[in-house]
């Protein structure tokens, strides 16, 4: 069984990587449009992704285990190698700097009375784009591991913690190194994404979950050779054939 | 293309774009190197080793053709 710790880790820093972008979409928007529509978008948005987790939990929960970690392990894998390709890209690029430029929201404030529904769209829509990745992830995580409850905590406390962040400090969580985290939740979910998939399948691990970190290992080697390699590519030190 | 389909083509459109993203062939080639692996197992060979091998080499040539993209 996956260990409650792995599953906190993996669960939080796949939901922090998109919290940083959600919260800066919603703080965007509420600094420059005004804080109740923008908050109340923001929570509508969390409404739907709470809908998506509980009916996508309550799916998965029905599928014995062994399907169940075949299906689950197959899709973090096919996902968790998108990340782990645009991380080693992104690193090997930009290093450990974070999202930076400027907001992306620079409307102009709102101050006519009620509801200001351009914000609170904006802020909807930034929540829910951003966060069906994390709810995907947390639900399909959790179900793989059979513990969908540690899962879903590690996903809201990231959420909150760099919501907290986020508006305290503006412009800090803009250099919170996002491909770096990226990189991280890609050859975390592509790990456990290769072992449930085999297990799934019937196939035994040499040394059982002792594989885990041979995998972790193995994984982060290729990611750091590829970052050399990238850089070195990116640099002109190694033509192209 | 009328309502209920074009929904449908959207939903389509966007698990796919979710799931398998930019380059279809690391998804293909690990679709096929799970079916591989079951093979494998089916005929008592030893196959845990060959999706880590997969991921590997596969992550190599996804990079190499986005690299080459952007050049």
């Amino acid at each position: 069984m996956t260990g409650v710790w792995a599953v906190l880790i993996t669960t939080f820093l796949a939901s922090a990587v998109e919290a940083i972008e959600m919260v800066t979409i919603v703080v965007g928007v509420g600094a420059t449009r005004g804080w109740r529509s923008t908050l109340v978008g923001a929570a509508s948005g969390f409404g739907v992704l709470a809908v998506v987790v509980v009916v996508l939990g309550a799916a998965l929960s029905r599928v014995p285990i062994g399907p169940l970690r075949l299906i689950v392990g197959a899709l973090l894998l096919t996902f968790g190698l998108q990340w782990f390709r645009k991380g080693i890209m992104r690193v090997a690029a930009r290093g450990l700097a974070g999202i930076g430029g400027q907001d992306p929201h620079e409307a102009a404030e709102w101050t006519g009375p009620g509801m200001d529904w351009t914000a609170w769209f904006l802020a909807f829509k930034g929540v829910v784009l951003e966060g069906l990745e994390v709810a995907f992830i947390v639900v399909t995580f959790g179900a793989g591991a059979n513990q969908l409850g540690v899962a879903v905590i590690g996903g809201v406390g990231a959420i909150i913690i760099v919501g907290g962040i986020g508006f305290a400090l503006h412009q800090t969580v803009r250099r919170i190194p996002r491909s770096l985290l990226q990189l991280i939740v890609g050859v975390l979910l592509s790990t456990f994404g290769t072992f449930w998939a085999i297990e799934g399948l019937g196939i035994d691990w040499p040394g059982g979950d002792a594989a885990i970190p041979v995998l972790l290992g193995l994984y982060v080697v290729t990611a750091l050779t590829y970052i050399t390699l990238e850089r070195n590519r990116a640099l002109g030190l190694r033509p192209v054939a | 293309m009328p309502p209920p389909f074009s929904w449908i083509v959207a939903v389509v459109k966007f698990l796919y774009e979710f799931i398998v993203g930019d380059d279809w062939t690391v998804a293909a080639a690990v679709f096929i190197g799970l079916i591989m692996s079951a093979i494998l197992n089916v005929n008592h060979v030893v196959a845990w080793w060959l999706i880590p091998v997969i991921v590997v080499v596969m992550l190599g040539v996804s990079l190499r053709r986005a690299s080459n993209r952007f050049r």
